[in-house]
C-alpha cells in the first residue's frame, strides 16, 4: 500500500485534510486537539487503490528543536519504531502563509522523498487579497502544487484526482524524487522569497479580519478579561446547560435499577447488578453531559484558532513563574485530563520547562474529579443564583482556581529549586481565525465522550464490581467495618481520620488509584448497599452521612488528589524516570493531606456542620 | 548603534537585515518560523507587563514571541533613505 505523509506548519489544516480524507477513522489513538503522536489511517482513490496517510504534529523546518517535532521527523525519515518510511509526502501550507512560510518546502525536499505541496485555504487567502501563480510556483520550486480547501468536498475530490493521475508509482516524472539541496537555511530563504515574489501577488488590505479581531483579543488589558469571561462562561456552562440530560440519564438509571431488581431473583446476583455495576457505573455515566461542554467548550478554542491567542496573553504572567505561555496549552488540555496534557508539553523546547510543566499538569481540575465536585457540591451547596449566576457553578469555579493558584505558586518553587535555569522563549503562530469544521468538531468530541464512556466499561466497572465484592462479604457482616472492604479501609482510616475522613471515604480513597471518578462510583456502591430504596439520590445520602467539615475536607482533598495511576504512569513515560512520578505522587500527597486536615479543621473551629 | 525588533514602536515598521548569531539554536528557529533578510516586521501587540510578549506581523503572518528573543532580530539602522 502507498503511504503517505502529511507534513507541513502547526495550524494549516493536516487533522482537517486526514479528517476529510479518511473519514476520521483514525488507528492509532491520539488525544484531540494538540497533534502529539501521529495519527494513521486510510483513503482509496477513485480507482480503488488504497492509500495510507499519517497525519503528523506540526513542524517547521528540519532541525526538530522540540519533542512532538522529532516525532515528525523521525515519521519521515523512518526512524519511528515499527512504521517504515513513507513513499511520499503531501507538504502542507495555509496559503496566506506562503510567503512566509515557502522555505518549508524547500527545507522538506532535503528528506529525499517525492513532495506534492497542497496550498490549504486557498479561499482566506483570497480574502486577504493573496492571488497565487500555481503553475509558476511549480516551476520555480519544480514539484506539482495543488490548491485545496481541506475542508470541503471540492478541495477532497480535486485532490483525490491528482493522486490519481499522480498515481502509485512515485518514480514516475514529476513524482521523481527531487535532487536534496544542501544549502544553509539563509540561502533557502533568499531563494523561497524570490519565488514568491514572481508567484504571489498581494494587494496589501488596510487590516485584515483577522487583525480586527486581533486588536481587542490581543489588547493586554480587555485581552485577558475576555479570556477570564471566556473561561468563566464556560464552568458556568458546565454547570447550568447540562441539567436536563443529567436528569435524563438518571432516570435512566434509576428505571435500570428497577427494572433489574424485578427480574433477578433475589440476593447476591440482584446486590451485584443493581448496586455494584448499575449504581457504579451509573453514578460516573451521569456527569457525561458536563463533560461533553467542557470539551465543546475546549476544541472550540482550539479549532477557531483562540487557544495560541490565549498561551500569548497569559505568558506575559506565566513568565513571572518562570513557565512560558506554551505551556497554557498543556495546562488547559490537562482541565479535560492530565494524560494529554502532559504528553502536549511535548511542545515546550526547554526541556526544564517541560518537566515544571508536567509536574504541575495534576493540579489542573481533570474531568474525573469534575463527578467528584459535582457531587460534593450537589450535596451541600444549594442550587440557588447568585444574581445570573449559577451558585454551585461559582464554588466550582473556586476550586479551579484555587487548584490554577497552587500550579503557578508550585512551578515558582520549582523553577527556583529543581528545575532552575533560563526559561524558553515562546515563539508561536498566532494562526488567523477560523470557523471550525463542523464535521472534526464533531469527530473530535466523540472521541472525547468515548475516551469517558470507555474508561467507565474499563476502569469504573470493574472497580465498583470489586467494592461490592469486598463491601459484601462476609455475608454476615452488619456494619461496613466488618466487612472485607472496611478491614483494608481500616487501615489507612486512622492516617485519615485526623483531617475528617469516616471510613466510607478512605474505603473509596483506594480504588480512585485507578480513576479519580472512581471515588464517586465507589461511593454509590458503598451507600447503596446499605440503601433499600433506589430511589435516593446519592447526593442526597451524602448530605445525609457527612458533615460540612468532612465535606469541605474532602473537596480541599480533591484539588490536589495524589491519585490515578495512570497520570503517574505518564509522567514516568514522559520523564522516562521512576524519580518524577515518584516525586510528583510525593507532593501532591503532602499538599492534599494539608490542605483536606486546615480545612477540615478551619471549618470545624467555625462551627460549621 | 544596531537596531533591533524590540527597539520598534507598535504599528512601526522595519526591516530585518541580520540575525544575532550569539544563541545559533535560536536563529535556526526565527528562521525557521519565518523570518529572513528583507522581510517587513511590524509589532502589533504587547503583553501587559514590560510589553513581554510581543506580536509581530511578518509577511502576512503573526507570530508572537518573547522580547528576549525578539532581540536577536536586528534591523535596518537608519529609516529608509528617500533617494534624491
Amino acid at each position: 500500500m502507498l503511504r503517505l505523509a502529511l507534513l507541513g506548519a502547526p495550524n494549516c489544516g493536516k487533522s482537517s485534510l486526514f479528517n476529510a480524507l479518511t473519514g476520521g477513522k483514525a488507528k492509532v489513538a491520539n488525544y484531540p486537539g494538540v497533534t502529539v503522536e501521529y495519527r494513521k489511517g486510510e483513503f482509496a482513490l477513485p480507482s480503488g487503490q488504497e492509500i495510507e496517510l499519517l497525519d503528523l504534529p506540526g513542524v517547521y523546518g528540519d532541525c526538530g528543536h522540540s519533542m512532538d517535532e522529532r516525532v515528525a521527523l523521525d515519521a519521515v525519515r523512518g526512524d519511528l519504531d515499527g512504521e517504515r518510511a513513507p513513499d511520499a509526502i503531501l507538504f502542507m501550507m495555509d496559503a496566506s502563509h506562503i510567503n512566509t512560510h515557502l522555505h518549508n518546502v524547500l527545507q522538506a525536499k532535503n528528506h529525499g522523498l517525492p513532495i506534492i505541496l497542497v496550498l490549504n485555504m486557498m479561499d482566506m487567502a483570497a480574502r486577504d487579497g493573496i492571488t497565487i501563480d500555481l503553475t509558476a510556483l511549480e516551476r520555480e520550486i519544480g514539484i506539482p502544487v495543488i490548491s485545496c480547501v481541506a475542508v470541503r468536498g471540492s478541495g477532497r475530490s480535486l485532490l483525490l484526482d491528482f493522486l490519481e493521475d499522480w498515481g502509485g508509482d512515485v518514480t514516475h516524472g514529476s513524482a521523481a524524487k527531487p535532487d536534496p539541496e544542501q544549502i544553509d537555511l539563509k540561502d533557502l530563504q533568499a531563494r523561497a522569497r524570490s519565488i514568491t515574489s514572481n508567484a504571489v501577488s498581494r494587494v496589501q488590505k488596510a487590516e485584515t479580519f483577522s487583525q480586527r479581531i486581533d486588536n481587542w483579543v490581543l489588547h493586554p488589558f480587555f485581552g485577558i478579561i475576555l479570556l477570564f469571561i471566556i473561561l468563566f462562561v464556560m464552568f458556568q456552562a458546565v454547570y447550568t446547560w447540562s441539567g436536563p440530560a443529567m436528569d435524563l440519564i438518571e432516570t435512566g438509571i434509576s428505571l435500570l435499577q428497577r427494572g433489574a431488581a424485578a427480574i433477578l431473583p433475589e440476593g447476591l446476583i440482584t446486590s451485584l447488578v443493581v448496586d455494584g455495576v448499575i449504581a457504579g457505573v451509573g453514578a460516573v455515566l451521569v456527569f457525561l453531559p458536563q463533560i461533553i461542554i467542557l470539551f465543546a467548550f475546549i476544541l472550540l478554542l482550539e479549532a477557531s484558532g483562540y487557544m495560541a491567542r490565549a498561551a500569548f496573553l497569559v505568558d506575559t504572567l506565566m513568565a513571572k513563574v518562570g513557565l512560558n505561555g506554551r505551556a497554557f496549552i498543556p495546562l488547559l488540555s490537562s482541565f479535560a485530563c492530565a494524560i494529554p496534557g502532559i504528553m502536549s508539553a511535548r511542545t515546550i523546547e526547554q526541556e526544564r520547562d517541560r518537566l515544571t510543566t508536567i509536574l504541575i499538569a495534576p493540579l489542573m481540575t481533570c474531568a474525573a474529579r469534575w463527578p467528584v465536585y459535582f457531587l460534593i457540591i450537589g450535596a451541600f451547596v444549594p442550587a440557588e443564583k447568585v444574581g445570573p449566576f449559577s451558585q454551585q457553578g461559582l464554588v466550582a469555579f473556586g476550586l479551579i482556581l484555587v487548584g490554577v493558584f497552587f500550579a503557578l505558586l508550585m512551578a515558582a518553587i520549582f523553577k527556583r529549586t529543581l528545575t532552575k535555569g533560563a526559561s524558553s522563549g515562546l515563539l508561536i503562530e498566532l494562526p488567523s481565525y477560523k470557523a471550525p469544521v463542523f464535521k472534526d468538531y464533531l469527530i473530535g468530541l466523540w472521541d472525547r465522550g468515548m475516551i469517558f464512556v470507555n474508561r467507565a466499561g474499563r476502569i469504573i466497572l470493574p472497580a465498583s464490581v470489586l467494592i461490592w465484592g469486598l463491601m459484601s462479604f462476609p455475608t454476615h457482616a452488619t456494619t461496613t467495618a466488618q466487612t472485607w472492604a472496611g478491614k483494608v479501609g481500616g487501615l489507612i482510616e486512622p492516617i485519615l481520620r485526623p483531617i475528617g475522613f469516616n471510613l466510607e471515604i478512605a474505603i473509596s480513597l483506594i480504588p480512585a488509584m485507578a480513576a479519580r471518578e472512581v471515588a464517586v462510583s465507589s461511593l454509590a456502591t458503598i451507600y447503596s448497599i446499605g440503601e433499600v430504596d433506589t430511589d435516593v439520590k446519592l447526593t442526597e445520602l451524602i448530605a445525609a452521612n457527612w458533615t460540612l467539615p468532612t465535606a469541605l475536607a474532602f473537596l480541599a482533598w480533591f484539588v490536589f488528589a495524589p491519585q490515578c495511576l495512570s497520570t503517574f504512569a505518564i509522567i514516568r513515560k514522559e520523564t522516562n524516570s521512576w524519580k518524577w512520578p515518584l516525586f510528583a505522587f510525593g507532593y501532591l500527597f503532602v499538599l492534599a493531606y494539608f490542605a483536606a486536615g486546615i480545612t477540615y479543621h478551619t471549618a470545624l473551629a467555625m462551627g460549621l456542620s | 548603534m544596531i537596531k533591533r525588533l524590540t527597539d520598534l514602536a507598535k504599528n512601526e515598521t522595519g526591516t530585518i537585515v541580520d540575525f544575532d548569531e550569539t544563541d545559533p539554536r535560536l536563529s535556526v528557529r526565527l528562521r525557521e518560523i519565518g523570518f529572513a533578510e528583507g522581510d517587513s516586521v511590524t509589532p502589533l501587540h504587547f503583553g501587559l507587563f514590560g510589553k513581554n510578549p510581543m506580536s509581530v506581523r511578518v509577511n502576512g503572518a503573526l507570530i508572537a514571541l518573547r522580547r528576549k528573543d525578539a532581540h536577536a532580530i536586528l534591523l535596518k539602522s537608519i529609516p529608509t533613505e528617500v533617494t534624491p
